[in-house]
Protein backbone atom coordinates (compact mmCIF):
# COMPACT_ATOMS: atom_id res chain seq x y z
CA UNK A 1 0.00 0.00 0.00
CA UNK A 2 1.26 3.50 -0.83
CA UNK A 3 -0.07 6.97 -0.22
CA UNK A 4 0.57 9.64 -2.84
CA UNK A 5 -0.16 13.60 -2.97
CA UNK A 6 -0.60 16.08 -5.47
CA UNK A 7 -1.21 19.80 -5.38
CA UNK A 8 -2.30 21.79 -8.75
CA UNK A 9 -2.25 25.33 -7.66
CA UNK A 10 -3.38 26.53 -11.19
CA UNK A 11 -6.48 24.93 -10.84
CA UNK A 12 -9.07 27.66 -9.13
CA UNK A 13 -12.59 26.95 -10.72
CA UNK A 14 -15.43 27.32 -8.80
CA UNK A 15 -16.89 23.91 -7.28
CA UNK A 16 -20.26 23.38 -5.80
CA UNK A 17 -20.94 20.15 -5.27
CA UNK A 18 -19.52 17.16 -4.26
CA UNK A 19 -19.35 13.33 -6.08
CA UNK A 20 -18.78 9.58 -4.97
CA UNK A 21 -18.10 7.15 -7.95
CA UNK A 22 -16.23 3.93 -8.03
CA UNK A 23 -15.96 0.83 -5.29
CA UNK A 24 -12.77 -0.45 -3.83
CA UNK A 25 -12.48 -3.65 -5.76
CA UNK A 26 -10.15 -5.35 -7.40
CA UNK A 27 -9.08 -3.49 -10.75
CA UNK A 28 -11.29 -0.62 -9.83
CA UNK A 29 -11.18 2.29 -7.58
CA UNK A 30 -13.36 4.60 -5.35
CA UNK A 31 -13.08 8.49 -6.36
CA UNK A 32 -14.65 11.00 -3.82
CA UNK A 33 -14.28 14.75 -5.23
CA UNK A 34 -15.49 17.73 -3.77
CA UNK A 35 -14.90 21.63 -3.48
CA UNK A 36 -11.39 22.08 -2.25
CA UNK A 37 -11.19 24.11 1.43
CA UNK A 38 -7.61 25.52 -0.16
CA UNK A 39 -6.52 26.89 -2.78
CA UNK A 40 -6.09 25.36 -5.57
CA UNK A 41 -6.79 21.28 -6.16
CA UNK A 42 -5.49 18.89 -4.20
CA UNK A 43 -5.14 15.14 -4.52
CA UNK A 44 -4.75 12.20 -2.39
CA UNK A 45 -4.18 8.91 -3.55
CA UNK A 46 -4.24 5.25 -1.21
CA UNK A 47 -3.31 2.47 -3.57
CA UNK A 48 -2.52 -1.08 -3.28
CA UNK A 49 0.15 -1.44 -6.00
CA UNK A 50 3.46 0.45 -5.17
CA UNK A 51 6.05 2.03 -7.61
CA UNK A 52 3.49 4.16 -9.53
CA UNK A 53 4.24 7.27 -8.86
CA UNK A 54 4.91 8.20 -12.05
CA UNK A 55 2.09 7.23 -13.55
CA UNK A 56 -0.99 8.70 -11.06
CA UNK A 57 1.21 12.00 -11.89
CA UNK A 58 0.68 11.66 -15.63
CA UNK A 59 -3.04 10.48 -15.80
CA UNK A 60 -3.49 13.63 -13.14
CA UNK A 61 -1.66 16.00 -15.22
CA UNK A 62 -3.83 15.18 -18.00
CA UNK A 63 -6.32 15.26 -15.98
CA UNK A 64 -5.86 18.88 -15.13
CA UNK A 65 -4.80 20.09 -18.28
CA UNK A 66 -8.68 19.75 -19.24
CA UNK A 67 -10.55 20.07 -15.80
CA UNK A 68 -9.55 23.20 -13.52
CA UNK A 69 -11.90 22.88 -10.90
CA UNK A 70 -10.84 23.45 -7.16
CA UNK A 71 -11.20 20.46 -5.83
CA UNK A 72 -10.11 17.74 -3.25
CA UNK A 73 -9.90 14.35 -4.26
CA UNK A 74 -9.58 11.49 -2.59
CA UNK A 75 -9.06 7.94 -3.74
CA UNK A 76 -9.05 4.44 -2.87
CA UNK A 77 -7.50 2.29 -5.33
CA UNK A 78 -7.64 -1.30 -5.69
CA UNK A 79 -5.12 -1.19 -8.91
CA UNK A 80 -7.13 0.52 -11.34
CA UNK A 81 -5.47 1.11 -14.76
CA UNK A 82 -4.55 4.27 -15.71
CA UNK A 83 -7.48 4.06 -17.98
CA UNK A 84 -10.07 3.11 -15.99
CA UNK A 85 -9.04 6.44 -13.37
CA UNK A 86 -9.10 8.55 -16.01
CA UNK A 87 -12.74 7.11 -16.83
CA UNK A 88 -14.14 7.26 -13.55
CA UNK A 89 -12.21 10.72 -12.89
CA UNK A 90 -14.49 11.97 -15.95
CA UNK A 91 -17.66 10.17 -14.21
CA UNK A 92 -16.84 11.90 -11.18
CA UNK A 93 -16.70 15.38 -13.37
CA UNK A 94 -20.01 14.14 -15.03
CA UNK A 95 -22.01 13.88 -11.17
CA UNK A 96 -21.12 17.28 -10.35
CA UNK A 97 -21.99 19.18 -13.64
CA UNK A 98 -25.06 17.49 -13.63
CA UNK B 1 -34.80 -11.65 -41.84
CA UNK B 2 -38.44 -12.31 -40.59
CA UNK B 3 -39.92 -9.18 -39.81
CA UNK B 4 -41.32 -9.58 -36.38
CA UNK B 5 -37.89 -9.19 -34.23
CA UNK B 6 -38.90 -11.60 -30.70
CA UNK B 7 -37.23 -9.39 -27.88
CA UNK B 8 -37.20 -11.71 -25.05
CA UNK B 9 -38.28 -10.57 -21.97
CA UNK B 10 -34.48 -10.37 -20.20
CA UNK B 11 -33.41 -8.15 -23.18
CA UNK B 12 -35.86 -4.98 -21.20
CA UNK B 13 -35.40 -6.79 -17.77
CA UNK B 14 -33.33 -4.09 -15.60
CA UNK B 15 -30.70 -6.21 -14.03
CA UNK B 16 -30.27 -6.02 -10.16
CA UNK B 17 -26.84 -8.05 -9.81
CA UNK B 18 -25.85 -5.62 -11.91
CA UNK B 19 -26.10 -2.49 -9.43
CA UNK B 20 -23.68 -1.64 -7.06
CA UNK B 21 -24.54 -1.46 -3.36
CA UNK B 22 -25.69 2.13 -3.37
CA UNK B 23 -27.77 2.20 -6.04
CA UNK B 24 -29.19 -1.53 -4.91
CA UNK B 25 -30.21 0.09 -2.18
CA UNK B 26 -31.53 3.36 -3.85
CA UNK B 27 -34.08 1.15 -5.96
CA UNK B 28 -35.97 -0.47 -3.37
CA UNK B 29 -36.80 2.70 -1.95
CA UNK B 30 -39.66 4.64 -2.83
CA UNK B 31 -38.19 6.90 -5.86
CA UNK B 32 -36.37 10.19 -3.91
CA UNK B 33 -37.16 9.18 -0.25
CA UNK B 34 -33.30 7.57 0.11
CA UNK B 35 -31.22 9.53 2.63
CA UNK B 36 -27.53 7.90 3.14
CA UNK B 37 -26.87 7.66 6.99
CA UNK B 38 -22.94 7.86 7.54
CA UNK B 39 -21.87 8.10 3.68
CA UNK B 40 -18.95 8.13 2.18
CA UNK B 41 -17.81 11.60 2.77
CA UNK B 42 -18.35 10.97 6.74
CA UNK B 43 -15.12 8.97 6.15
CA UNK B 44 -16.06 6.09 8.60
CA UNK B 45 -13.70 3.98 7.42
CA UNK B 46 -11.64 0.75 9.06
CA UNK B 47 -8.50 2.02 11.04
CA UNK B 48 -7.63 -2.00 11.12
CA UNK B 49 -7.43 -2.49 7.36
CA UNK B 50 -4.35 0.36 6.41
CA UNK B 51 -2.17 -1.50 9.21
CA UNK B 52 -2.43 -4.93 7.35
CA UNK B 53 -1.80 -2.60 3.92
CA UNK B 54 -5.39 -2.92 2.54
CA UNK B 55 -6.98 -0.25 0.90
CA UNK B 56 -9.84 0.70 3.09
CA UNK B 57 -13.32 2.46 1.57
CA UNK B 58 -14.89 5.36 2.53
CA UNK B 59 -18.06 3.85 3.71
CA UNK B 60 -16.36 0.91 4.98
CA UNK B 61 -18.57 -1.26 2.45
CA UNK B 62 -21.85 -0.79 4.11
CA UNK B 63 -24.34 1.60 3.01
CA UNK B 64 -27.15 2.65 5.09
CA UNK B 65 -30.46 4.32 3.68
CA UNK B 66 -33.32 5.40 5.36
CA UNK B 67 -36.58 6.13 3.43
CA UNK B 68 -39.66 4.69 2.39
CA UNK B 69 -41.23 1.37 0.43
CA UNK B 70 -44.32 1.25 -0.36
CA UNK B 71 -44.96 4.49 1.93
CA UNK B 72 -43.78 2.64 4.83
CA UNK B 73 -40.76 3.81 6.40
CA UNK B 74 -37.65 1.66 5.77
CA UNK B 75 -34.26 1.36 6.16
CA UNK B 76 -32.37 -0.44 3.95
CA UNK B 77 -28.74 -2.07 4.81
CA UNK B 78 -26.23 -3.04 1.89
CA UNK B 79 -23.24 -4.93 1.98
CA UNK B 80 -20.78 -3.70 -1.10
CA UNK B 81 -20.10 -7.43 -2.45
CA UNK B 82 -16.71 -5.87 -4.58
CA UNK B 83 -14.85 -4.29 -1.46
CA UNK B 84 -13.42 -7.37 0.40
CA UNK B 85 -15.63 -9.89 -0.69
CA UNK B 86 -18.66 -7.86 1.73
CA UNK B 87 -16.77 -9.00 4.93
CA UNK B 88 -18.06 -7.22 8.03
CA UNK B 89 -15.17 -5.31 9.99
CA UNK B 90 -15.72 -3.13 12.87
CA UNK B 91 -16.88 -0.06 11.33
CA UNK B 92 -19.66 -2.19 9.03
CA UNK B 93 -21.38 -4.19 11.40
CA UNK B 94 -21.48 -0.91 13.86
CA UNK B 95 -22.96 0.78 11.00
CA UNK B 96 -25.43 -2.28 10.76
CA UNK B 97 -26.17 -2.65 14.48
CA UNK B 98 -26.60 1.11 15.01
CA UNK B 99 -29.31 1.29 11.66
CA UNK B 100 -31.45 -1.78 13.30
CA UNK B 101 -31.10 -0.18 16.65
CA UNK B 102 -32.85 3.07 15.40
CA UNK B 103 -35.71 1.49 13.06
CA UNK B 104 -36.08 -0.72 16.49
CA UNK B 105 -36.59 2.55 18.27
CA UNK B 106 -38.80 4.11 15.81
CA UNK B 107 -41.04 0.84 15.64
CA UNK B 108 -41.46 0.48 19.68
CA UNK B 109 -42.27 4.21 19.31
CA UNK B 110 -45.40 3.04 17.18
CA UNK B 111 -43.83 3.85 13.60
CA UNK B 112 -43.03 0.99 12.47
CA UNK B 113 -39.46 0.58 10.89
CA UNK B 114 -39.04 -2.27 8.32
CA UNK B 115 -35.28 -3.48 7.43
CA UNK B 116 -33.88 -4.40 4.68
CA UNK B 117 -30.98 -6.66 4.34
CA UNK B 118 -29.19 -6.93 1.01
CA UNK B 119 -26.66 -9.65 1.79
CA UNK B 120 -23.99 -9.96 -0.57
CA UNK B 121 -20.94 -11.16 2.00
CA UNK B 122 -18.50 -13.71 3.02
CA UNK B 123 -19.05 -13.14 6.77
CA UNK B 124 -16.54 -11.96 8.91
CA UNK B 125 -13.52 -9.91 7.81
CA UNK B 126 -10.68 -11.99 8.38
CA UNK B 127 -8.64 -8.95 8.94
CA UNK B 128 -10.83 -7.69 11.89
CA UNK B 129 -11.21 -11.23 13.05
CA UNK B 130 -12.51 -10.68 16.36
CA UNK B 131 -14.44 -7.36 16.48
CA UNK B 132 -16.14 -9.12 12.88
CA UNK B 133 -17.03 -11.77 14.93
CA UNK B 134 -18.52 -9.05 18.17
CA UNK B 135 -20.49 -6.98 15.26
CA UNK B 136 -22.07 -10.40 13.96
CA UNK B 137 -23.22 -11.27 17.35
CA UNK B 138 -24.46 -7.80 17.92
CA UNK B 139 -25.98 -7.70 14.44
CA UNK B 140 -28.15 -10.49 14.73
CA UNK B 141 -29.05 -9.67 18.40
CA UNK B 142 -30.14 -6.16 16.59
CA UNK B 143 -31.94 -8.38 14.00
CA UNK B 144 -33.70 -10.31 17.17
CA UNK B 145 -35.06 -7.14 18.95
CA UNK B 146 -36.49 -5.46 15.51
CA UNK B 147 -38.28 -8.42 13.87
CA UNK B 148 -40.50 -8.38 17.20
CA UNK B 149 -42.01 -5.27 16.14
CA UNK B 150 -41.34 -4.84 12.42
CA UNK B 151 -40.35 -7.15 9.34
CA UNK B 152 -36.43 -7.86 8.48
CA UNK B 153 -35.97 -8.61 4.96
CA UNK B 154 -32.96 -9.83 3.68
CA UNK B 155 -32.32 -10.15 -0.04
CA UNK B 156 -29.61 -12.35 -1.53
CA UNK B 157 -29.00 -11.52 -4.99
CA UNK B 158 -25.97 -12.51 -6.03
CA UNK B 159 -23.03 -13.18 -7.30
CA UNK B 160 -20.85 -12.73 -4.18
CA UNK B 161 -23.99 -14.80 -2.35
CA UNK B 162 -24.21 -14.45 1.62
CA UNK B 163 -21.66 -17.13 3.74
CA UNK B 164 -20.32 -17.54 7.23
CA UNK B 165 -21.38 -15.51 10.02
CA UNK B 166 -23.88 -13.25 7.93
CA UNK B 167 -25.73 -16.32 6.78
CA UNK B 168 -27.04 -16.82 10.59
CA UNK B 169 -28.44 -13.13 10.25
CA UNK B 170 -30.30 -14.46 7.31
CA UNK B 171 -31.67 -17.29 9.17
CA UNK B 172 -33.19 -15.40 11.52
CA UNK B 173 -34.47 -12.65 9.38
CA UNK B 174 -38.04 -12.39 9.04
CA UNK B 175 -38.14 -13.06 5.02
CA UNK B 176 -35.24 -13.98 2.64
CA UNK B 177 -35.33 -13.45 -1.08
CA UNK B 178 -33.15 -14.90 -3.41
CA UNK B 179 -32.23 -14.86 -6.77
CA UNK B 180 -31.09 -17.91 -8.95
CA UNK B 181 -27.86 -16.66 -9.24
CA UNK B 182 -27.51 -16.32 -5.57
CA UNK B 183 -26.34 -19.00 -2.91
CA UNK B 184 -26.38 -18.99 0.72
CA UNK B 185 -24.94 -21.55 3.38
CA UNK B 186 -23.08 -21.02 6.71
CA UNK B 187 -19.64 -22.42 5.09
CA UNK B 188 -18.70 -21.61 1.95
CA UNK B 189 -17.85 -24.53 -0.94
CA UNK B 190 -13.73 -23.82 -0.40
CA UNK B 191 -14.77 -24.13 3.42
CA UNK B 192 -16.01 -27.16 3.27
CA UNK B 193 -13.44 -29.21 0.61
CA UNK B 194 -10.73 -27.17 2.79
CA UNK B 195 -11.66 -28.68 6.18
CA UNK B 196 -13.50 -31.99 4.87
CA UNK B 197 -11.73 -32.57 1.79
CA UNK B 198 -12.76 -32.84 -1.87
CA UNK B 199 -14.52 -36.15 -1.45
CA UNK B 200 -16.84 -34.28 1.19
CA UNK B 201 -17.30 -31.00 -1.06
CA UNK B 202 -15.52 -29.99 -4.52
CA UNK B 203 -15.65 -26.74 -4.46
CA UNK B 204 -15.09 -26.84 -8.69
CA UNK B 205 -18.23 -28.08 -9.16
CA UNK B 206 -20.02 -24.84 -9.44
CA UNK B 207 -23.64 -27.23 -10.66
CA UNK B 208 -23.17 -29.19 -7.35
CA UNK B 209 -22.30 -26.23 -5.47
CA UNK B 210 -25.82 -24.44 -6.65
CA UNK B 211 -27.64 -27.50 -6.35
CA UNK B 212 -27.03 -27.11 -2.28
CA UNK B 213 -26.32 -23.32 -1.92
CA UNK B 214 -28.52 -22.19 -4.53
CA UNK B 215 -31.27 -19.96 -4.29
CA UNK B 216 -33.73 -22.48 -6.14
CA UNK B 217 -32.49 -24.83 -3.90
CA UNK B 218 -33.27 -23.05 -0.39
CA UNK B 219 -36.18 -21.68 -1.28
CA UNK B 220 -37.41 -25.04 -2.51
CA UNK B 221 -36.47 -26.51 0.97
CA UNK B 222 -38.51 -23.45 2.61
CA UNK B 223 -35.02 -21.91 3.83
CA UNK B 224 -35.71 -18.87 2.09
CA UNK B 225 -39.45 -17.25 1.03
CA UNK B 226 -39.44 -16.40 -2.80
CA UNK B 227 -37.38 -16.53 -5.60
CA UNK B 228 -37.02 -13.82 -7.83
CA UNK B 229 -35.70 -13.09 -11.09
CA UNK B 230 -32.49 -10.46 -11.07
CA UNK B 231 -34.49 -7.80 -11.95
CA UNK B 232 -34.89 -4.17 -9.77
CA UNK B 233 -38.49 -4.20 -10.67
CA UNK B 234 -39.36 -7.74 -9.64
CA UNK B 235 -36.83 -7.75 -6.14
CA UNK B 236 -38.24 -4.07 -5.16
CA UNK B 237 -42.37 -5.49 -5.35
CA UNK B 238 -41.37 -8.78 -3.51
CA UNK B 239 -39.97 -6.50 -0.75
CA UNK B 240 -42.76 -4.00 -0.73
CA UNK B 241 -45.18 -7.01 -0.35
CA UNK B 242 -42.98 -8.28 2.47
CA UNK B 243 -42.63 -4.81 3.67
CA UNK B 244 -46.82 -4.45 3.64
CA UNK B 245 -47.16 -7.80 5.07
CA UNK B 246 -45.62 -7.01 8.25
CA UNK B 247 -44.05 -9.42 10.38
CA UNK B 248 -45.24 -13.25 10.32
CA UNK B 249 -46.92 -14.56 13.02
CA UNK B 250 -44.56 -17.37 13.53
CA UNK B 251 -40.63 -16.61 11.99
CA UNK B 252 -38.68 -19.65 10.95
CA UNK B 253 -35.71 -19.64 13.44
CA UNK B 254 -38.56 -19.84 16.09
CA UNK B 255 -39.79 -23.07 14.69
CA UNK B 256 -37.30 -25.04 16.87
CA UNK B 257 -39.40 -28.32 17.19
CA UNK B 258 -40.46 -28.57 13.08
CA UNK B 259 -36.49 -28.48 12.04
CA UNK B 260 -35.56 -30.60 15.01
CA UNK B 261 -38.48 -33.59 13.77
CA UNK B 262 -37.49 -33.26 10.38
CA UNK B 263 -33.74 -33.61 10.72
CA UNK B 264 -34.22 -36.27 13.18
CA UNK B 265 -36.34 -37.41 9.75
CA UNK B 266 -33.56 -37.61 7.94
CA UNK B 267 -32.20 -41.11 6.64
CA UNK B 268 -28.17 -40.30 6.65
CA UNK B 269 -27.44 -44.14 5.50
CA UNK B 270 -27.09 -43.50 2.12
CA UNK B 271 -26.04 -39.97 0.40
CA UNK B 272 -28.98 -37.28 0.48
CA UNK B 273 -28.98 -35.43 -2.67
CA UNK B 274 -30.28 -32.39 -3.40
CA UNK B 275 -33.46 -33.00 -5.20
CA UNK B 276 -34.96 -35.46 -2.03
CA UNK B 277 -34.12 -33.40 0.56
CA UNK B 278 -36.36 -30.13 -1.37
CA UNK B 279 -39.07 -32.78 -1.90
CA UNK B 280 -38.97 -34.20 1.74
CA UNK B 281 -38.92 -30.64 3.27
CA UNK B 282 -40.70 -28.16 0.67
CA UNK B 283 -43.65 -30.33 0.06
CA UNK B 284 -46.11 -28.63 3.06
CA UNK B 285 -46.16 -25.64 1.69
CA UNK B 286 -47.08 -24.95 -2.20
CA UNK B 287 -45.18 -21.14 -1.67
CA UNK B 288 -41.74 -23.42 -0.86
CA UNK B 289 -41.61 -21.47 2.33
CA UNK B 290 -42.43 -23.33 5.50
CA UNK B 291 -44.90 -21.13 6.93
Amino acid sequence: MEKIEFDYPAANGRITKRAHVGVVGSGDLEILLEPSTTEGAHVSITTSVNGFRDTWKSVFDRFFSKFDGATSIQINDAGATPGSVLLRLEQAVEVIEQ
Amino acid sequence: MSESTFVPPFVNRRSFIELDGRARAQSLLDEGTGKELVGPFDRIESPWLPMQDAVPQADDGCIVMKGRTAGNPAVVISLEGAFQGGSIGEVSGAKMTAALDLATRDSSAGISTAAVLLLETGGVRLQEANLGLAAIAEVIASILSLRQHAPVITVVAGTVGCFGGMSLAAGVSSYVVMTREARLGLNGPEVIEQESGIEEFDASDRALIWAVHGGEQRVGMGLADALVADSIDEIASVVRRYVLAGKPAQHRSEQVPLYRERIAALDTSTQIDPLTLREQWGLRDSQGGAR
